[in-house]
């Protein structure tokens, strides 16, 4: 987190173990474990790179396998993780957002080849319609009183019969219009990545150095204080559901592009409940007033590499489910303990 | 409601000079459904005065608090900073307009670390980013300024103890160059030595004369050593009003165990009844 690295030698306590004063080298490494909630997370991921990347060379190290494994597998989890971090930190969930990936490729097609609307504004209502769902979310949740989960269920649910009721279930072509734009923003091998890399490095300055940022912790970490203190928290959690649905859209558009169809079954729980345990493993407690972005950019590499890595080692996907789950379970294990090493820590 | 700009007599003959007053609460009422929880309050603070708010759990001290510092509406009545009638539909305007307040809660965020709290919903930015470094340096100036010890501006809030959480939440309220003051049972929870600290905290704000300060506490001993008047809020109204020249601990304590008698009184009538 940004307040670390900005720390000043002399201010650092003497129990958080100082460069130079380091007792030793395992004892510097179970500092930087403690201190970075990211560090576990890099470690695994660069492991299981390593791994899969000197086991099977030829297949895992080559460029197409990579730009699948980074921008058809990563990209998508890691974007939509990255809504579920801010709304994980202050307090609230989206279930939903699967949904909008879905629904919001269909919209594209629909205002362009029924409604003969031009590419940028289709696209642009289409990226618009995660922001009106978000924001149904949050009034649902913020103003109704409802839980989050039940709310992003249901609105879930409604996406889907959306989409199956709309599409009748078929899949559709991609405009041929927006083939040319589809290219930059998600159809060529590593656009979808990049714009993932973009998107998680102004979030992550978003989180760790605007208000907007501070106000998410503060909302998550003591709403009646932030409120006394005159945060808007019910803007907050409008905002950062809007900000999450959006990013469902996105990804729901960039993913046609890729896979150039648009498929009614695509999306749905899976991208969503992947980008939420990318956020735990990452390092983001679902506690709130904690989370990181960072973290969550590593946790959907972690898992896109399990996924492709399995796939490339010619291992059945069947357990992989399994490991994820294990993985949640264990990081979230982790995160508490390390929780507990750090308060210790800096006390 | 009108605009009439009496000053509120006093009701137990207390000096109310009315050109000296900074703040003026004139008939508020406050129900929360058929709760009643205040009923025609009227209360005044002079420039440079702290006032000591005192009473019973549930007598209506916080929610009194909580309408001058714009954290909720009253039903009725009016509140007059330095001669004009303000609505604070926020903190933020209730801020603006010189009133802060320091929670019985604190309104400390724990992930947060000791700078980023002190300028909570204040924060310094360049181009939209926090001005972190600034915000630091100003933090630990303001900090040793009024003698608040802690290990590092940097420290999460959660990481502090009971007196230091207290420290920089009142540091937060008096470095925001308020006009008015209101520390909502700032000694409670509070080990002697800490109470002291904050204690000595608001002398030296008086001693400087900038702020004016209404202050609820539960202590009488300490009520009279650092306030310079009293007021005693009992079932939502003013009971009571003296400079703390003009009463005594002990005059306190009788009125206190006389509600206290008179409580017990009606309940046994209650329950003979």
């Amino acid at each position: 987190m940004s307040e670390i690295t900005e720390r000043t030698p002399q201010d650092v306590s003497p129990a958080a173990g100082p460069p130079g004063r380091a007792p030793s080298p395992v004892g510097a490494a179970l500092g930087v474990l403690t201190r970075q909630r990211e560090a576990t997370v890099f470690i695994v991921a660069v492991v299981l790179l390593l791994y899969f990347g000197i086991r099977y060379n030829s297949t895992f190290v080559s460029q197409t396998n990579l730009a699948n494994l980074l921008s058809e597998t990563a990209a998508p989890i890691i974007v939509i993780a990255i809504g579920e971090v801010f709304l994980l930190i202050c307090g609230e969930i989206d279930l939903s957002a699967g949904f909008v990936f879905t629904f919001a490729p269909f919209l594209m097609h629909y205002l362009i080849d029924f409604y003969g609307w031009p590419v940028w504004p289709a696209i642009i209502v289409s990226l618009l319609f995660g922001v009106v769902v978000g924001w149904f979310n949050g009034f649902l949740t913020v103003t109704m009183g409802l839980p989050s989960f039940i709310t992003t269920l249901g609105t879930g649910f409604i996406l889907l019969g959306l989409t199956l009721t709309t599409s009748h279930a078929y899949p559709a072509n991609i405009p041929a219009a927006t083939v040319g734009i589809g290219r930059w923003l998600g159809a060529a091998p590593w656009s979808q990545f990049i714009i993932a890399v973009i998107l998680t490095a102004v979030f992550y300055v978003v989180l760790n150095r605007t208000k907007w940022g501070l106000y998410t912790v503060a909302t998550g970490g003591n709403a009646l204080g932030a409120r006394e203190a005159g945060i808007r928290t019910g803007r907050i959690k409008y905002g950062n559901f809007m900000l999450t649905s959006t990013l469902g859209a996105l990804v729901g558009l960039q993913t046609a592009w890729y896979t150039n169809t648009i498929d009614p079954s695509a999306g749905g729980y899976q991208p969503m409940f992947y980008a939420v345990t990318a956020a735990v493993i990452g390092g983001t407690a679902m506690l709130g007033g904690q989370g990181t972005i960072v973290g969550a950019f590593l946790g959907g590499i972690v898992l896109a590499t399990l996924i492709n890595g399995l796939n490339v080692a010619g291992i059945s996907a069947n357990p992989l489910d399994i490991v994820f789950g294990a993985a949640i379970l264990l990081s979230m294990i982790a995160n508490v303990r390390l929780a507990r090493l750090r308060a210790a820590g800096r006390n | 409601m009108t605009a009439e700009p009496t000053p509120t007599p006093a009701p137990d003959g207390a000096v109310a000079d009315a050109q000296g007053d900074v703040l003026q609460v004139e008939h508020i009422s406050k129900r929360f459904g058929v709760v009643r929880a205040l009923h025609d309050v009227n209360l005044h603070l002079g420039r440079g005065e702290v006032l000591g708010l005192l009473g019973d759990n549930g007598a209506g001290k916080s929610t009194l608090i909580k309408i001058i510092c714009g954290f909720q509406p009253a039903s009725a009545g009016k509140i007059i900073l330095e001669g004009q009638e303000v609505t604070f539909r926020s903190v933020d305007q209730a801020r603006a307009a010189g009133i802060d307040c320091v929670y019985q809660d604190l309104a400390l965020i724990n992930e947060l670390t000791v700078y980023h709290n002190m300028f909570l919903n204040r924060e310094r930015t360049r181009w939209t980013l926090l001005s972190n470094r600034s915000m630091r340096r100003t933090a630990k100036e303001q900090l040793d300024r009024i003698g608040v010890n802690i290990p590092s501006v940097d420290a999460e809030v959660a990481k502090l103890s009971g007196g230091q959480r207290q420290a920089i939440a009142v540091a937060r309220a008096v470095t925001s160059n308020a006009k008015v003051l209101l520390l909502d049972e700032p000694l409670a929870a509070m080990g002697a030595k800490e109470g002291a600290m904050i204690l000595e905290l608001v002398k030296d704000l008086k001693k400087q004369g900038q702020v004016s300060i209404i202050m609820i506490m539960h202590n009488y001993g300490q009520a009279l050593e650092v306030c310079d008047r009293i007021n005693l809020l009992q079932h939502g109204e003013i009971t009571f009003d003296k400079m703390v020249k003009d009463t005594s601990v002990q005059e306190l304590n009788d009125i206190v165990i006389e509600e206290y008698r008179r409580a017990l009184q009606e309940r046994q009538q209650a329950e003979a009844g």
